[in-house]
C-alpha cells in the first residue's frame, strides 16, 4: 500500500511532464491543425535557458555579495525562462509555419522535425557535448508521510504545473485572447473574417506552448539536474502520444492524458520488469486507440483531415 | 547602353541553348557510356591526374571532402572532376550519340525487358568500376541503395497511400533481426546460435530466401497497424505507427536470444555489391508497377476521398492492408541488405533518428513519384557523406536545405511525377 502510494506521488510528477509539454502540442494543434514537432526540442531550450539564467543569477547574487534566496532565483529562472523561450516559439512559426499554412500538413510536420534537428545540433555546437548539470537552486528536504517520501521538489514540481495549468485555463476561458483563440479553433476559416487576425493568434498560441515547455524543462532539470542536448526529443514524443491520446485539440484531454501517460509508465515499471516498460506503456495506448480511434476528448468531424 | 548591359544575359542564354542543343539529342545509352568512360579514365589515370594536380590521392566521394577539408586544394578537386568526369562524360556522350541513338531505337522495337537489362548492366559496370578504387564509395553506395529502397517503399505509404507512417525503421528492424537470425543460425559460427547448421557455401544462394523472410516477417507486422487504420487515419494512425516502432524497439530489447540491448554482429558478408543494386533494381521495377497497377490507381483514390472510393467499389480495407504490408515487406528486406552491409545491428539503429532520416528523404525528393523518391535518397545521402568533414555543422545544413525545399516546393523536389523507364531510354532522334 505504502509503495502503492509512493509510486503515485512519483507518477503525478512524472506525468506533470508530459502533461505541461502534451499542452503545448495540443494549443497549437486546435488552432493550425498541425502537430508542432519541434515542441520536444523547445522544451530542450527552455531548460537549457534556465540554466543559463540560473547560473548567471547566483553568480549575480555573489558578485554583489546579496544572499538571494534559493527560491526567488527559481521564481525568477521560471518567469524569465518562459519569456525568452516564448520568443523562440514565435520565430518558429515566424519562419517555419506560416509561410506553409496552406501547404499540405506534412510539408509542417516534416518542418517541425527539421527545425527540431537545428535546435539540437545548433545547442550541441554552441555548447559541446558535454553534459551541463542544473544548479540545485533549492535545498532538498525529504518529508515522511506514513509510509511514503515526498521530496519538497516533487511538491514543488506538481504543484507548478498545476498552477499553470490552471492559469492557462482561466486565461483561456476569461480573457480576450482566450476567446479568440477558442473561437479560432472552432472555426479556423471564418474568424478572420470577424477582424481576429491568425496572425495573431498562432504566435500568442506558439508563445504560450513555449513556455509552458519551458516550465517543464525547468522543473525536469530541477528533477533530474542533468541536461543534454536531446534530452528533449524522447521526451516529447511521448508527450505527442500524450497529446494524441487526450484527443487532438483538447487542452483538458491533453492535460489528464498526460498524467495518465506518466501514471501507466511508472505502474508498469513497479509491476513488471523495468525493461518491458516501454512494451506495456505502449501497447495499452494501441489498444485504447484502437477501441477509442479520436482519444478521450477529441471528436471525429476531423477524419477526413490528413497529416 | 541598354544592349551593353544585356550582353552577359544574352552570353549565358546562348551557352544555355547551345547546351540543350548538344545534350538534348544524346540518349541515356550515351550518357552511360559517357560515364563508362569516366570511371575507366578514372580508374586507369586517377593517380596521374591527381598528382599533376596536386591532390594527396584521388578524391574519393567528387572531391567533396578533400575540398571541406582543405579549401586550398579546391582547385585541384575542381580541376579533376573537369578532367576526370565532366569532360570525358560530355565528349564520350557526344561522340556515341548517333551510334547510341540507333541502338536505342533498335532496342525501342524489342521488349522492354531486354533495353532495361542493357541500360541496367551498363549502370551496374559503371557502379562496379567507380567502387572498385575504394571501399569507402563502396559503403557509401551499398547504404545510398539501400536508402532508395526505404523511402521508396514509404513513398507507398505516405505518398500514395496519403497515411503519415512513423513505423518504417520498425518493419526495418524486424526484417534486419529475421534474416540475421537466419543466416546466423544457419550459416555462421557466433556465439548466439553456436555452430552453423548448414554448409557456409551455399550461404549466399540462401541469402535472398532469408531476405524475403525478414520481408515477410515484416509485412505481418504491419497487420498491427493496418488493422486499426480501418478505423482511423492521419494523425491517430501516425500515433499507432509510432507506437509500434516504440514496442518493436523495445520488444527487441528485452529478446536474449537475439542479444537485446547489444545487438547482433559477425554476420556473414552477403550483401555485396551485385546483390544490393539486383535487390534494389527490384524493388524499384516491382513498386513501379504496384503504384501504376489498378491497386494502385485504387490507393490514389483512397488518399484523395475514402468514402467517394469506397462508393466507386474500391474495397478501401484490402487497399489499405495489402498497402501497408506490401510497404514493410519491403522495408523488411532492405533492414535485412542493411544487417548485412554494416555486419552488426542494434535496436538503438532503428529509432526516431532513423525515422526522421527516411523522412527527410522521402519528403526532399517528393510524394506520390517513384523518381522523387530515388532522387531524395541519393541526394540526402551523399549529401550528408559529402558533409561529413564539416562534423557536427552537416546537420544544421541538411535540415536547412530541407526547410527551404519545403517552403518554395511543399511536395517536394519531383512530387506527382510517374517514373516512365521507355520514355527515359529512348532514342533522341
Amino acid at each position: 500500500m505504502d509503495l502503492f502510494l509512493q509510486n503515485i506521488v512519483n507518477a503525478l510528477q512524472w506525468g506533470s511532464f508530459y502533461a505541461l509539454i502534451a499542452l503545448g502540442y495540443s494549443m497549437v494543434y486546435s488552432i493550425l491543425m498541425l502537430f508542432n514537432f519541434a515542441h520536444g526540442d523547445i522544451f530542450m531550450v527552455g531548460a537549457y535557458i534556465g540554466f543559463g539564467i540560473a547560473t548567471a543569477l547566483l553568480g549575480f547574487a555573489a558578485m554583489i555579495g546579496l544572499p538571494l534566496p534559493g527560491w526567488l532565483i527559481l521564481i525568477l529562472t521560471i518567469l524569465f525562462s518562459m519569456f525568452f523561450t516564448s520568443f523562440v516559439g514565435m520565430l518558429i512559426e515566424r519562419i517555419g509555419y506560416r509561410p506553409l499554412r496552406e501547404a499540405p500538413r506534412a510539408s509542417a510536420a516534416i518542418t517541425g522535425l527539421m527545425i527540431g534537428i537545428i535546435l539540437e545540433t545548433g545547442n550541441l555546437a554552441l555548447l559541446g557535448a558535454r553534459r551541463l548539470s542544473f544548479p540545485a537552486l533549492i535545498e532538498s528536504a525529504t518529508y515522511q508521510f506514513g509510509g511514503i517520501f515526498v521530496t519538497n521538489k516533487k511538491i514543488l514540481i506538481v504543484l507548478v504545473s498545476l498552477s499553470l495549468m490552471y492559469v492557462l485555463h482561466l486565461f483561456i476561458q476569461k480573457s480576450k485572447w482566450g476567446m479568440a483563440m477558442r473561437a479560432m479553433s472552432f472555426d479556423f476559416q471564418a474568424v478572420p473574417l470577424m477582424g481576429v487576425s491568425i496572425n495573431k493568434i498562432a504566435p500568442l498560441t506558439f508563445a504560450i506552448g513555449s513556455a509552458l515547455a519551458a516550465a517543464a524543462g525547468i522543473l525536469y532539470g530541477l528533477a533530474y539536474p542533468v541536461l543534454d542536448p536531446y534530452m528533449g526529443v524522447l521526451l516529447g514524443w511521448k508527450a505527442f502520444v500524450a497529446a494524441i491520446l487526450g484527443g487532438r485539440g483538447s487542452i483538458l484531454g491533453a492535460a489528464l492524458a498526460g498524467f495518465l501517460l506518466g501514471f501507466i509508465e511508472i505502474f508498469v515499471a513497479w509491476i513488471f520488469p523495468s525493461t518491458l516498460r516501454d512494451i506495456i506503456a505502449y501497447s495499452i495506448i494501441l489498444l485504447i486507440l484502437t477501441f477509442r480511434p479520436h482519444g478521450f476528448f477529441g471528436q471525429a468531424h476531423s477524419t477526413q483531415l490528413r497529416l | 547602353m541598354e544592349t551593353k548591359q544585356e550582353t552577359p544575359q544574352r552570353a549565358y542564354k546562348n551557352l544555355l541553348a547551345r547546351y540543350k542543343a548538344f545534350s538534348n539529342r544524346i540518349p541515356l545509352l550515351g550518357w552511360l557510356c559517357g560515364g563508362i568512360g569516366a570511371v575507366l579514365i578514372e580508374y586507369f589515370l586517377g593517380d596521374l591526374v591527381s598528382y599533376y594536380l596536386g591532390l594527396p590521392k584521388v578524391p574519393v566521394l567528387f572531391g567533396c571532402l578533400i575540398m571541406l577539408k582543405k579549401p586550398i586544394l579546391i582547385p585541384g578537386a575542381v580541376g579533376y572532376l573537369l578532367l576526370v568526369y565532366g569532360l570525358p562524360v560530355f565528349f564520350i556522350a557526344r561522340a556515341l550519340a548517333t551510334p547510341a541513338n540507333k541502338l536505342a531505337a533498335f532496342l525501342a522495337k524489342g521488349p522492354i525487358t531486354i533495353a532495361a537489362l542493357v541500360h541496367l548492366g551498363l549502370l551496374y559496370a559503371i557502379l562496379h568500376i567507380w567502387t572498385d578504387m575504394s571501399d569507402y564509395r563502396v559503403l557509401v553506395l551499398k547504404l545510398t541503395m539501400i536508402a532508395v529502397m526505404l523511402t521508396l517503399s514509404l513513398n507507398v505509404i505516405n505518398g500514395y497511400m496519403g497515411e503519415f507512417s512513423c513505423s518504417h525503421p520498425g518493419f526495418m528492424a524486424i526484417g534486419a533481426y529475421t534474416t540475421s537470425t537466419i543466416t546466423l543460425w544457419l550459416f555462421a559460427n557466433d556465439k548466439l546460435f553456436g555452430e552453423a547448421l548448414l554448409p557456409a557455401a551455399i550461404g549466399p544462394f540462401f541469402f535472398p530466401l532469408a531476405l524475403i523472410a525478414g520481408g515477410l516477417v515484416a509485412a505481418l507486422g504491419a497487420l498491427v497497424i493496418a488493422i486499426p487504420s480501418f478505423r482511423t487515419r492521419g494523425d491517430y494512425l501516425a500515433i499507432i505507427s509510432l507506437a509500434f516502432l516504440f514496442i518493436v524497439k523495445s520488444i527487441i530489447e528485452n529478446l536474449e536470444f537475439v542479444g537485446g540491448p547489444r545487438g547482433m554482429s559477425s554476420q556473414p558478408n552477403y550483401s555485396n555489391l551485385p546483390m544490393v543494386f539486383i535487390v534494389m533494381v527490384l524493388c524499384i521495377w516491382i513498386i513501379n508497377n504496384f503504384v501504376r497497377s489498378t491497386l494502385g490507381k485504387a490507393l490514389c483514390a483512397v488518399r484523395d476521398n475514402e468514402l467517394a472510393a469506397e462508393s466507386m467499389t474500391v474495397n478501401t480495407r484490402k487497399t489499405k492492408m495489402v498497402t501497408f504490408m506490401f510497404g514493410a515487406f519491403w522495408a523488411g528486406v532492405a533492414g535485412g541488405l542493411f544487417a548485412h552491409v554494416l555486419r552488426y545491428v542494434n535496436p538503438g539503429s532503428f529509432g526516431i533518428q532513423r525515422l526522421a532520416e527516411i523522412l527527410a528523404m522521402l519528403y526532399f525528393g517528393g510524394l506520390n513519384s517513384v523518381t522523387g523518391s530515388i532522387v531524395g535518397a541519393v541526394s540526402i545521402n551523399l549529401l550528408s557523406e559529402a558533409l561529413r568533414p564539416l562534423e557536427i555543422f552537416k546537420w544544421i545544413i541538411i535540415p536547412l536545405l530541407l526547410i527551404l525545399v519545403m517552403l518554395y516546393r511543399p511536395t517536394g523536389l519531383i512530387a506527382f511525377t510517374e517514373f516512365k523507364p521507355k520514355e527515359l531510354m529512348r532514342s533522341k532522334e
